[in-house]
């Protein structure tokens, strides 16, 4: 079933947060593969479960108050049933993660250089000197100036998109298959951010990386570019190529999303804004979670959750639409 | 719709509280000035003393009606020059003028009289409202400041949560963590329309929402405006979103307006080397033509003791020496707009002067 090439196999994912008061289904059944050297983006808005899928691949939720089911493959393990010890050794190592808030994911008292080394000496276990002329090489890396001075910096000492910077060295330290990066533009400035962006994708041509990248702004997501997984209420509606989903939308959330998002030209006119709000995910939905919202929801959208449609080879929706439409023409691929 | 005609009755049923007439600027803003000192441990007596030149200088007029657009990135003094039109931080130098009427002056009015006109909403939904008071009573608040009694102040307050989008019989009773962040936006802007505000201050008021819910948000904004005769100062980092609510918009870096103009003109054709950056960094949403070059490289500089003369030549990729002696002064530009730079000054002793002013 799971190609041979991916890197990453997600099947049939759920993960449930369970307290004495309540429970929330954050992910609803999320599949996806990724080929090592493929990026992909999770967008969606507050509540899709986009980061919540993120941190499930390395396990990062409260392990008592946590529910998984389905299958994370990665690189011929399977990431559910690790043990703490082999996760640890995983974590950093082969997956790792930079995280949108630089500032509180460093640690203030330690100098940059050596949370650095830190990691370096503890997943290879080479010298403090060794580790830490490679922290020199990755701050180099990812375009840090004067980095060999900037090793003995505090975090407070550097600027926003300096921290994200050193943040990405933190995370390419021991050389990563997988990159996760959560919303990591989303807390710097409009010039910073575009900077940020570029370096991401540089690094990750140069290096091989494969990664997931989690956004909430269609702009960032069109500008991180290859595949796109549109997520809403702990689903994937929408997967395919950027630019397919981006000219096409097919599940009406995505329009709806991309059409709500403002931009130049919009200028005077009413914005199509989505009614309503994400669903309460305090019970399982078993509908199609955008039924409640939708222009065009009929019976058949309330008695289960859509099975994936494809519209197109490597596009898929979850709209019970996509049966009534004819498959897309060739006419829908050019601009506008 | 009852309550709304009602608000849009209360909102125009005083005539008088517009008092320099329909020309007068509704908002003047005289050569602002803010600075925070910090001060920095030394030997006694030569203890160094940094300053944060927040806001440094500025100079601008808000008409009646109109929506002026305010953008930066962080640290150049949005938030700070908020405050300050809001009388929350003292000035250190320079004057606001609402309606004519100097604040916090003995010819003028009262800050009190002013903050009754003029309301903010701030970025943090949360930290903004009380956590111990239900969100009918927090709104219903600023009708009793307004000398309303309290059964009057709580049906206002309804129809208030009618107007924002939120159905009273659901949400007059929760608290703040009850509500997701688009909803406890709305009830901050509705908090700020309880007063009867004629300015009403946007402090990234949409920036912590959902595209989805920001469209609302966006919308129900632009309602109100027009059914409230509001004006709108928003500030925000998003250029995309202030190109949508704005008529003009102002450019801040370090304290200081690099440019400011009708919003069309700005966005056509950016005379500041700044806006340019700024404009074109960003995500570009079309697929087919993504931003290859960096258009701007480097952070901000810290806003202690920025660099002399214009501000922005450290990042600046025409800067010259004239840049680092001389300060610009905004000074009405080609199309209309009034720019900060030394390029468009002819005789400025730039190399490109010329080229632009030909």
């Amino acid at each position: 079933m799971t190609p041979p090439s991916s890197l990453l196999s997600v099947r049939d994912l759920n993960v449930t947060f369970a307290s004495r008061e309540r429970e929330v289904y954050a992910v609803n059944g999320v599949s996806f593969d990724v080929q090592p050297g493929e990026t992909m983006v999770l967008l969606g808005e507050s509540g899709s479960g986009k980061s919540v899928t993120l941190r499930s691949l390395m396990k990062l939720h409260p392990p008592k108050k946590t529910r998984y089911s389905g299958e994370i493959q990665f690189d011929g393990t399977s990431m559910l049933s690790c043990s703490e010890r082999q996760l640890r050794r995983l974590r950093g190592a082969e997956i790792s993660m930079i995280f949108q808030e630089p500032s509180t994911s460093l640690d203030p008292v330690y100098k940059v250089g050596v949370q650095i080394s830190e990691m370096i000496v503890r997943h290879e276990g080479v010298s403090q000197t060794a580790a830490l002329a490679r922290a020199k090489d990755l701050l180099d890396l990812v375009r840090i100036p004067s980095a060999a001075e900037r090793l003995n910096a505090y975090p407070h000492e550097m600027s926003g998109g300096m921290r994200q910077r050193v943040m990405i060295a933190l995370a390419l330290s021991c050389n990563p298959k997988l990159l996760l990066a959560d919303e990591p533009t989303t807390a710097l400035d409009a010039t910073v951010q575009i900077q940020i962006i570029l370096l991401l994708k540089q690094l990750q041509k140069e290096l091989g990386l494969s990664v997931i990248f989690v956004t909430h702004d269609v702009g960032v997501a069109v500008e991180i570019g290859a595949k796109v997984a549109v997520m809403y209420a702990g689903q994937i509606v929408e997967y395919g190529k950027l630019r397919d989903v981006v000219r096409d939308p097919r599940h009406p959330y995505t329009q709806g999303l991309l059409s709500s998002t403002v931009h130049a030209g919009l200028r005077g006119k009413r914005l199509n804004a989505i009614p309503g709000a994400p669903p309460n995910l305090s019970s399982p939905l078993g509908i199609c979670g955008f039924a409640p919202r939708c222009p065009h929801a009929h019976e058949a959208c309330v008695q289960g959750v859509p099975e994936p449609r494809s519209p197109a080879p490597g596009h898929m929706s979850r709209c019970v639409l996509e049966d009534s439409r004819s498959p897309r023409s060739a006419t829908a691929h050019s601009p506008k | 719709m009852d309550d709304n005609d009602k608000i849009a009755r209360n909102a125009t049923r005083d005539p008088k509280r517009d008092v320099g007439g329909p020309a007068q600027p509704l908002l003047i803003v005289n050569r602002l000035k803010k600075h925070f000192p910090l001060k920095r441990k030394g030997l006694p007596g030569r203890a160094r003393v940094d300053v944060v030149r927040a806001v440094d200088g500025l100079d601008f007029r808000v008409a009646k009606g109109e929506t002026l657009g305010i953008v930066g990135e962080s640290g150049c003094g949005k938030s700070t020059l908020a405050k300050l039109l809001m009388s929350l931080v003292e000035p250190d130098a320079g004057e606001v003028v609402l309606d004519g009427l100097p604040v916090g002056s003995a010819q003028g009015i009262s800050v009190k009289a002013m903050r009754s006109q003029v309301q903010m909403v701030f970025q943090d939904s949360n930290a903004s409202l009380n956590p111990r008071m239900t969100i009918g009573d927090t709104i219903a608040f600023g009708c009793k400041v307004r000398g309303i009694d309290s059964r009057e102040a709580a049906r206002q307050a309804e129809a208030m949560l009618e107007a924002v989008g939120l159905d009273p019989e659901l949400y007059a009773r929760r608290y703040p963590h009850e509500l997701s962040g688009g909803q406890r936006q709305r009830i901050n802007i509705a908090r700020a329309l309880a007063l009867e505000p004629r300015l009403l201050i946007l402090d990234e008021a949409v920036s912590a929402l959902d595209k989805s819910v920001e469209a609302q948000v966006l919308n129900l904004l632009e309602d109100l405006k027009r059914r409230m005769s509001l004006t709108y100062i928003f500030i925000s980092h998003d250029l995309n979103v202030v190109q949508y609510i704005s008529d003009r918009i102002l450019v801040m870096y370090l304290g200081q307006i690099v440019e400011i103009g009708p919003v069309d003109k700005i966005y056509d054709n950016p005379q500041h080397p700044y806006t340019q950056a700024l404009l074109s960094a960003r995500p570009s949403m079309d697929p087919d033509h993504l931003t290859e070059a960096l258009p701007i490289s480097g952070d901000p500089p810290n806003p202690i003791n920025p660099p002399s003369g214009c501000r922005f030549r450290t990042r600046c990729p025409h800067a010259e020496t004239v840049c680092a002696e001389k300060m610009p002064a905004l000074a009405p530009g080609q199309i209309g707009t009034q720019v900060a730079c030394h390029m468009l000054v002819d005789g400025s002793g730039h190399s490109q002067a010329k080229r632009y002013v030909a």
